[in-house]
């Protein structure tokens, strides 16, 4: 059942944007049962004061005395081996203080335990245009840049491997040597009960072919980092990193240090999107020069540079097939997947899974089978962007979806609705689901934008579409295998009144600073102000995972729920006996301690605390979350469990000048599945920044590399790489679904990254609708609609998009038999597998 | 961060000094006005001067738009100092009554920001654009450079021995339209050029002013009895270069057009007069059909280039709409 709803505005052509809140009552029922005052409330951010003022310190903003400047000499080959890096003209350049090649720094690094291929700076080999290989650090910026111009490097070119489709060739010289195959860096083949059998019972199969561009995260802030090495050898990095406790990892695994020695401090974020998750060559680099030198090191990219880390969104294409009976069910689904993966591996294995894993929550799926392969290319590496990995998927399935209906005859959001999953329910490929509010949002979404009367009934050029999609409330395992806590938060009252909370979250903008204040406040009966939040300090804080994989909220808001809970506990035994109340009957609200059944019998916070603090000593308590345990027992099933999936959809409506092919979208309609706001402004905000981020990448983002001139990346910058102006962002009506979910803080689930995942399929699903063509691929520009008009004029399909998917030699499948069928989660080993092909059945394909 | 090279600057406070600085410092020096091209250029090491000499402490260069006069009588034309803001340029009153293409033009320029410090000379005068060469030093390196700046191919046509970089000024192919005349002044003295004759197709040498001269005005014909619009395409509604502008000029004999000039920007490294397409509206009411065999005579000559954002087949196409719409405007207009 769908609780609350919220219901907002933002009027983004008008140049101002005001969100409006329904009246609603201050106190309301939870999912606890009690009565909320602060969770719920719209209050402002604890760091928004000084973001507005610009008195925020930002990576770069940081300054020490006798700081020196780093620049990294970055690779001019796709790729190529180095032959000789001869650094002694650079380092007798006045005013360079040190110098640093792969030799200092020859051990590997990665994100994810299996695949450990990056380097600080190349020691052998180059694999994409901007790969560090060189270091410096001097007196100033200008003499720093000088000096990469004074290093000689000496490269074998190597052939450039400039698509996935070539990258499938068999090739002498594979980008990286390790992998499934050649330059295959990951294969996966699971098969959730028979879908060949599936397919025999559909009434309808299709199967579609589509394209998913990558982008970028284009966060306003560069990455920057600096580092300190103290006289009694300790390392501080303070960086713009989402996932301190990941970076202080890294450092400590590649310079040999104790991670007892090293403090590292993220910075408040100018935005991450996924681009600041990995442990990054400037962090390291900064710290070998600190430790070098003496003095601390600070390196602040360029905005090229940062479109060389990149770890955006994966290029994809994707192949689905799709079976339904007459009443839409679906009876198999297929999916194969192609991603882009670039020079290394970063998230790639979990992003290849997420383009497979999260198909199954929405719809209910009755067999499903999932291919996916990420091919190494000679491009910046990919990995998590907003959404990881399952954009692309669902833009695939949700504009699958409105063919379907079309070729059934049915109303695309009945189709919808009539199919979704519910909740509680194990899904095929053993996803726990919880509250599933996806109903109430297309419910919300089609009256907002008139649905019923307009769809399909707009003039030419004018149409709406709409789509769902699904997310994870952060991920069920953790990045590296351990059986800790995936939050930890440590709490200590003060005899003042006051309350830190302590937490290696991190803030990226999105609010998680104020999310654990809210809570705390909450239970302790305090305001956002009584709260001190100490957040990403390695030093100072219990390890959080970090901010990605839209886990923030839920997790360390449960942790943060747990240590406020304990401290109350201790706080309400104390303050009983005084008060000479059962303490079942203390209660704390408006900064005071008192007996729920004679409120005048109370005492303030800060005396409470007091005479806690008299009997216990130093009030602190602790607090942490592991997520439970997934249903699943298959080698793969780590990827897609979740304590919680939020909900959304949307409908976009877009002119189409048929002319022209040029595109606008007024404005959207979306719904979004929370749980429960803790902060239905900063909820807000998350869904209209995903709204915005989805329209780029429906409309224009695209990361193309030039093959003539050695596979160099077209547009680095800000102007040429073309992201939405405030101009085409267009208006957003947001509704808020508030269906609490057992497993998160007071019912919350994510809101971070899935209202992005429904709008470019809604973008793509509106165009059809106004101008009967179908561009199977984002971004949907002007070039490719009239295209696709101009082959319809022509009597051909009114399609653009891709025509084929490769032959990929598959590994043997992972079969799995669905929970209806009485599998248990575990994979078997199943005698129609062995020795050669199985016998499928092809239906033909149908339209 | 990308970092500003160190260089001299210097600030002038007369036409004559600055004229002085630049001779004195010869061909390591470069004028800048608003510097929203030459600094991020600088940047990138396209230009590096040593030493920038400042316009904007002239006062002859920052007037108010007046109409011209000599000794005491007004020839009609109209007079923009060369460093009045874009921004000044668009919210002019007489400017939006009289020259609304130019208006029109200086407001589709980039963002506020940028018009606020970018001015007419420097937009008049701004460097051809191309995605090889609008590139950082390091990017640039990695492709072996191109010719119009350290290097020696040319990545979009690689047998060609011209640079095609691509004239991108918005208000260009309005002066050019309008047939406004330029006033140089430099070590030699003072003279003045026609818009359409400060423009070389060359996206290296394209323009015809020598490094010493300053534009100082820009005047604008009477306004009597003609009309004149742009249209630009772009990507986004702000911020973008044109990938096309279409700009054009028409004077009316009654409900017929007597005259005509149609200029293409961004499909060449100058602003590209296209008089095939003037003559076929000349003598029409610009009725459909005359427009249409205008759109396809613009439409023909126009050969953008694979060096902006799109692709060029689709901005070819485009010339043909804007083209249409640019004249439809007019005519509509007249009734
Ligand atoms: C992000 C971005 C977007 C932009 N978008 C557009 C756009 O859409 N359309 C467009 O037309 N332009 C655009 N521009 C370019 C630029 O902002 C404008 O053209 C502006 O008008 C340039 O004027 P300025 O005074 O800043 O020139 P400056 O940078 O000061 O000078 C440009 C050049 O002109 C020379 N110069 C300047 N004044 C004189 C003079 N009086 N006499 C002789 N030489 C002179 C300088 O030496 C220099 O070579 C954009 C720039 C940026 C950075
Ligand atoms: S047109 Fe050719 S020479 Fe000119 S800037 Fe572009 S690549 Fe260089």
């Amino acid at each position: 059942m769908a609780g609350d709803e919220r219901y907002g505005r933002t009027d983004g052509q008008t140049g101002g944007s005001s969100i409006s809140l329904s009246d609603r009552p201050t106190v309301h029922p939870s999912n606890r049962g009690e009565g909320l005052r602060v969770v719920g409330q719209p209050l402002r951010k604890v760091d928004a004061v000084s973001k507005v003022i610009g008195a925020t310190k930002f990576a770069d903003d940081l300054m020490l005395p006798r700081m020196l400047y780093c620049k990294l000499l970055r690779s001019p080959h796709p790729h190529a081996t180095i032959l000789r890096v001869d650094t002694s003209r650079a380092a007798a350049l006045a005013g360079v203080k040190a110098v640093l090649t792969g030799r200092d720094l020859p051990i590997p690094f990665g994100i994810l335990p299996v695949s450990q291929d990056e380097h600080a700076l190349a020691p052998d080999r180059v694999r994409f245009i901007g790969d560090p290989v060189a270091a410096i650090a001097a007196i100033t910026e200008e003499i720093a840049t000088e000096a990469l111009d004074l290093i000689d490097v000496e490269y074998e070119p190597l052939p450039a491997v400039t698509s996935p489709i070539a990258a499938l060739e068999d090739t002498d010289t594979p980008i990286h040597d390790y992998g499934d195959r050649g330059n295959l860096h990951k294969l996966i083949n699971l098969e959730f009960g028979d879908v060949g059998e599936g397919f025999a019972r559909a009434d309808h199969i299709r199967e579609d072919i589509l394209f998913y561009e990558g982008s970028t995260h284009l966060a306003m802030e560069q990455h920057a980092a600096l580092a300190e090495w103290s006289p009694g050898g300790k390392l501080t990095l303070w960086s713009s990193t989402q996932t301190p406790h990941y970076v202080h990892r890294a450092l400590a695994q590649v310079l040999e240090l104790p991670p007892s020695r090293i403090r590292v401090i993220a910075t408040p974020n100018g935005g991450g999107f996924g681009g600041k998750s990995d442990p990054f060559s400037h962090e390291i680099v900064v710290a070998k020069l600190a430790m070098k030198t003496g003095r601390p090191v600070k390196c602040t990219l360029t905005r090229e540079e940062v479109f060389y880390c990149h770890r955006g969104r994966h290029p994809t294409l994707i192949w689905t097939r799709t079976g339904v009976t007459k009443d839409g069910r679906i009876t198999a689904m297929h999916v194969r997947t192609l991603l882009d993966g670039g020079g290394y591996g970063s998230y790639g294995v979990a992003s290849t899974y997420y383009t497979g894993a999260l198909q199954t929550v929405t719809y209910q799926i009755e067999r499903y089978k999932f291919q996916g392969a990420r091919a190494f290319t000679n491009k910046a590496p990919c990995g998590p962007k907003r959404g990881h990995g399952t954009p692309q998927p669902r833009f695939a399935l949700e504009v699958q979806m409105d063919k379907l209906a079309h070729d059934i005859g049915l109303d695309p959001a009945e189709l919808r609705l009539r199919h979704l999953v519910p909740p509680g329910s194990v899904t095929a490929n053993y996803l726990q689901i919880g509250s599933m509010g996806l109903g109430a949002c297309i419910d919300k979404v089609t009256a907002g934008a008139d649905w019923k009367e307009r769809y399909g009934k707009l003039p030419l050029g004018r149409g709406i579409g709409l789509a769902c999609s699904s997310y994870i409330s952060g991920a069920g395992l953790p990045i590296y295998w351990n059986n800790m806590p995936h939050s930890g938060v440590q709490l200590r009252c003060d005899r003042g009144g006051g309350v830190t909370v302590l937490c290696g979250s991190t803030d990226i903008g999105q609010g998680s600073d104020s999310i654990l204040a809210h809570i705390v406040a909450e239970v302790l009966g305090l305001t956002l102000e009584d709260i001190a939040v100490v957040t990403a300090d390695t030093d100072l804080t219990p390890v959080d995972l970090g901010s990605y994989a839209s886990r923030v909220t839920l997790m360390s808001g449960n942790a943060a729920l747990q240590a406020a809970e304990r401290a109350r506990d201790i706080i309400a035994r104390h303050a009983a006996a005084k008060l000479d109340v059962p303490t079942e009957r203390v209660v704390f609200a408006d900064r005071r301690v008192f007996d729920a059944s004679d409120p005048e019998n109370g005492m303030p916070f800060a005396d409470a605390v007091q005479t806690a603090e008299a009997v216990e000593g130093t009030i602190g308590t602790v607090g942490s979350y592991t997520p439970p345990m997934s249903p699943g027992r298959y080698r793969g099933h780590g990827v897609g469990p979740s304590p919680a999936y939020s909900y959304s959809a949307a409908v976009v409506e877009v002119e189409v000048d048929p002319e022209t092919g040029i595109i606008t979208v007024p404005r959207i309609w979306i719904a979004h599945d929370v749980g429960r706001c803790i902060n239905p402004v900063t909820v807000m905000g998350q869904v209209e920044g995903s709204v915005y981020m989805g329209l780029g990448e429906a409309l224009m983002e695209e990361m193309p590399h030039r093959s003539n001139v050695k596979n160099a990346h077209k547009n680095p910058s800000m102007l040429e790489y073309k992201s939405p102006t405030t101009l085409e962002m267009c208006d957003v009506v947001t509704y808020l679904i508030e269906d609490p979910d057992p497993n998160g803080p007071f019912g919350a689930k994510e809101v971070g990254q899935g209202p992005l995942l429904p709008v470019p399929p809604a973008v793509a699903n509106a165009v059809y609708d106004a101008v009967g063509v179908r561009v199977d691929e984002v971004p949907v520009t002007p070039e490719k609609i009239l295209r696709a008009l101009k082959d319809k004029a022509r009597g051909k399909e009114g399609r653009y998009g891709p025509m084929s998917f490769p032959d990929i030699h598959w590994p043997a499948p992972t079969v799995v038999p669905p929970p209806w069928e009485g599998g248990d989660g575990r994979a078997v080993t199943d005698i129609r597998h062995q020795g050669g092909r199985r016998k499928v059945s092809h239906p033909e394909r149908q339209h | 961060m990308l970092r500003l090279p160190s260089f001299t600057y210097l600030e002038p406070r007369t036409l004559k000094r600055a004229i002085q600085m630049k001779t004195n410092a010869g061909p390591d020096a470069m004028y800048v006005a608003g510097g929203t091209d030459l600094y991020p250029n600088m940047k990138r090491r396209h230009q590096e001067p040593r030493t920038v000499i400042s316009l904007t402490g002239i006062k002859a260069l920052r007037k108010r738009p007046t109409d011209r006069r000599t000794d005491g009588h007004t020839d009609g034309r109209f007079v923009l100092t060369a460093g009045l803001t874009l921004t000044e340029i668009a919210g002019h009153r007489r400017i939006r009554r009289d020259y609304r293409a130019v208006a029109r033009g200086a407001e589709l320029i980039s963002t506020p920001l940028l018009r606020n410090m970018g001015t007419l000379g420097g937009n008049l005068c701004l460097d051809t654009r191309c995605n090889y060469y609008n590139q950082t030093y390091e990017w640039r390196k990695a492709i072996d450079f191109c010719m119009k700046k350290d290097g020696a191919i040319c990545w979009v046509a690689p047998s060609s021995p011209r640079c095609w970089a691509v004239q991108s000024s918005d208000l260009a192919p309005v002066m050019v339209a309008l047939d406004a005349q330029f006033l140089l002044v430099g070590p030699k003295g003072e003279r003045v050029v026609p818009a359409g004759r400060f423009y070389h197709n060359d996206g290296i040498d394209y323009l015809t002013k020598h490094a010493d001269e300053i534009l100082t005005e820009v005047r604008l014909p009477r306004p009597n009895g003609w009309d004149a619009t742009y249209w630009k395409l772009r990507r986004r509604g702000s911020f973008d270069f044109p990938v096309l502008g279409v700009a054009v000029w028409v004077r009316w004999d009654g409900t017929e057009i007597a005259e005509a000039r149609i200029v293409l920007g961004a499909v060449a490294s100058h602003p590209q007069l296209v008089p095939s397409a003037a003559e076929v509206i000349i003598g029409s009411k610009l009725d459909e059909e005359a427009v249409l065999a205008a759109a396809n005579a613009a439409f023909k000559p126009s050969k953008p280039m694979d060096n902006t954002d799109f692709g060029l087949a689709w901005r070819k196409e485009m010339t043909r709409t804007y083209v249409k719409g640019a004249l439809a405007e007019l005519r509509a207009r007249r009734r």
